[in-house]
C-alpha cells in the first residue's frame, strides 16, 4: 500500500486471518463432505474449491473495507443428465449459507413449468412467486434452455427471462441463480440471451462419469440401502455400465440408480421363488450376477429402441 | 398531522432494512406476512385492500421488502402497512402491524359534532382527506 492511498476508517480490522476464517466458516465441512459423497468431478470439486477460495478472501476485503459489492455470484452448471449438478446445487447453498452470501441457504428447484404461466399475465405473477420464495437462498433452474423458444417470438418465457434478469441485477444481496441444463443447449441459450450470460460469473462444467467411477458409485448407492454385489454380479455390473453407456437415454448416475432398483427387483422376485428355507442377512443384501445379467440392456436395450435403430439402419 | 397505528408509527419511518428485520422476526415465529395499502386513514377502518396473499412460505423477509417497494410503485401516495398473521389456536389474530409507507401531505382529521334529541352532542372524526372521493385523496 502506498502512502497516498486513504487510510481505513479506525473502526476496520487491520488484518485478517484467512486460515481462522476458514475454519469458523465450516467450509471445510462442506467441502469435505462433497469430496466424501460424490465420486470423481475432480475438475467441478476444483472449481468449487476455487469459488470457496475466492468468497472467503473477498468476505476478508470487505471486513478490511476493500471491497463493498457483493460478487456476481449466479452460476451456469453444463453437464450430461445424472452427473450431480442437483447435488452440487444443494452443496452450493450449504457454502454460501456458512460464508453468509446467502442469508437462509435453501434450495428452491423450479424447471419452465414453476416460472411460465398459460396465459397472459399470469407468468409474471407467478415467476416473481418463485422469486420471492427463493429469496435468501439458491433458486436452481433445471433445463432453463426451456425458457426461451427461439421458434416462438410471444412465447411467454420471454416475459420469465426479463422478470428474472432484473431480479439478478437488483436483487443480488437476497438471491443466487444457478442455471443447469445439457452443455450444447445451454450454449445457445446463452447466445440468444447475452443477458444471462454477462450476469453469470461462474460456469461450471460436469463431466460425464468414467466406467470405473460409475462401478463406484453404484457400490456406493448399494452399500448406503445395505446391499452388496457379489463377484460375479460386480464383473456384471461392469459389462453393463459399459453397454448402458451406449445406448439411448444414458443417463449417468440416474440410469445406474434405475438399473439397480430393477436388479433388487429381480433379486427379491428371485428369492421368493428360489427360497425353500430360511434366508440369512447376507442371502438378502446380496445382489448375484442372474439379478443383473437378466437385464434387457445385455440383449440391446429397450423394445422400442431396438426397433427404431433398426428402422434407422434399413 | 403524522398518522400513528400500529408498531413503531411513533418512530421516524421504517427504512427497508427496519422493515426487513421485523418481518424476518414475524416469519422466524412462523406468522404469515402480507402487505396492505388504503387510502382510508379512520382508525376504525380495519380492512385495507390486500396487495397480493400472504406470504405463507417464504423463509426470507427480503421478498416482503420487494413486495413492499413493488406497491409503492403503484400505491406510493397511501398508506401501505405490514401486517403478520398468527394462524395459532387461540390466536387466529394479527400480532403484528407497521406502517411502511405514507402519502406526502397528511392534512389530519376533523372534529364533527352532531346534535342530537334533547341537548345531547355526538363527537366523532373525520379525515380531511375524505372529502374526496376516493383515489383522489392523496394527490
Amino acid at each position: 500500500m502506498t502512502d497516498d492511498q486513504p487510510a481505513p476508517p479506525a473502526d476496520l480490522p487491520t488484518h485478517v486471518d484467512l486460515a481462522q476464517d476458514f475454519a469458523d466458516s465450516g467450509v471445510a465441512e462442506v467441502l469435505a463432505d462433497l469430496d466424501r459423497e460424490l465420486v470423481g468431478l475432480a475438475p467441478v470439486k476444483a472449481r468449487i474449491r476455487e469459488t470457496a477460495a475466492l468468497l472467503l478472501v473477498d468476505r476478508a476485503r470487505r471486513r478490511l473495507g476493500l471491497a463493498t459489492e457483493t460478487p456476481t455470484l449466479h452460476m451456469s452448471f453444463t453437464g450430461n443428465p445424472g452427473t450431480g449438478k442437483t447435488t452440487v446445487a444443494l452443496k452450493m447453498a450449504a457454502l454460501l449459507h456458512r460464508l453468509g452470501y446467502v442469508r437462509k441457504g435453501h434450495l428452491v428447484t423450479v424447471t419452465r413449468d414453476d416460472l411460465v404461466g398459460q396465459y397472459i399475465g399470469h407468468t409474471a405473477p407467478k415467476t416473481k412467486e418463485v422469486l420471492k420464495k427463493a429469496m435468501g437462498g439458491v433458486l436452481f433452474i433445471d433445463e432453463a434452455y426451456y425458457l426461451y423458444r427461439a421458434e416462438n417470438e410471444r412465447d411467454y418465457g420471454q416475459e420469465a427471462i426479463e422478470i428474472l434478469l432484473q431480479v439478478m441485477e437488483n436483487n443480488r444481496d437476497d438471491l443466487v441463480v444457478i442455471l443447469a441444463g445439457y452443455a450444447d443447449r445451454m450454449d445457445r441459450f446463452f447466445a440468444s440471451n447475452p443477458g444471462f450470460r454477462s450476469r453469470i460469473a461462474h460456469h461450471i462444467e460436469f463431466p460425464d462419469y468414467s466406467d470405473g467411477e460409475l462401478l463406484h458409485i453404484s457400490e456406493g448407492m448399494l452399500s448406503r440401502q445395505n446391499y452388496t454385489l457379489d463377484d460375479a454380479a460386480r464383473a456384471a455390473m461392469a459389462q453393463y455400465i459399459a453397454a448402458r453407456r451406449g445406448q439411448p437415454h444414458f443417463a449417468n448416475a440416474r440410469s445406474i440408480r434405475n438399473a439397480l432398483d430393477r436388479a433388487r427387483l429381480r433379486q427379491a422376485n428371485r428369492l421368493f421363488g428360489e427360497a425353500k428355507g430360511p434366508l440369512d442377512a447376507a442371502a438378502l443384501s446380496t445382489l448375484t450376477e442372474p439379478d443383473i445379467r437378466a437385464s434387457r440392456v445385455f440383449a440391446g436395450g429397450l423394445d422400442v429402441d431396438r426397433a427404431s435403430r433398426q428402422a434407422a439402419a434399413e | 398531522m403524522k398518522m400513528t397505528q400500529g408498531q413503531f408509527s411513533f418512530l421516524p419511518d421504517l427504512s427497508d432494512d427496519d422493515i426487513r428485520v421485523q418481518a424476518q422476526y414475524a416469519i422466524d415465529k412462523g406468522w404469515a406476512v402480507s402487505v396492505e395499502h388504503t387510502d382510508d386513514p379512520h382508525p376504525r377502518n380495519t380492512y385495507w385492500e390486500m396487495w397480493g396473499h400472504p406470504m405463507f412460505d417464504n423463509p426470507d423477509a427480503a421478498a416482503v421488502v420487494f413486495e413492499v417497494n413493488e406497491c409503492r410503485k403503484l400505491y406510493g401516495g397511501q398508506y401501505i402497512r405490514v401486517i403478520a398473521f398468527d394462524a395459532s389456536p387461540g390466536w387466529e389474530s394479527i400480532r403484528m402491524a407497521m406502517i411502511v409507507n405514507r402519502p406526502a401531505v397528511e392534512p389530519g382529521f376533523r372534529l364533527v359534532r352532531q346534535e342530537g334529541e334533547g341537548r345531547s352532542v355526538r363527537y366523532t372524526i373525520e379525515s380531511y382527506a375524505m372529502r374526496e372521493p376516493e383515489g383522489a385523496r392523496y394527490p
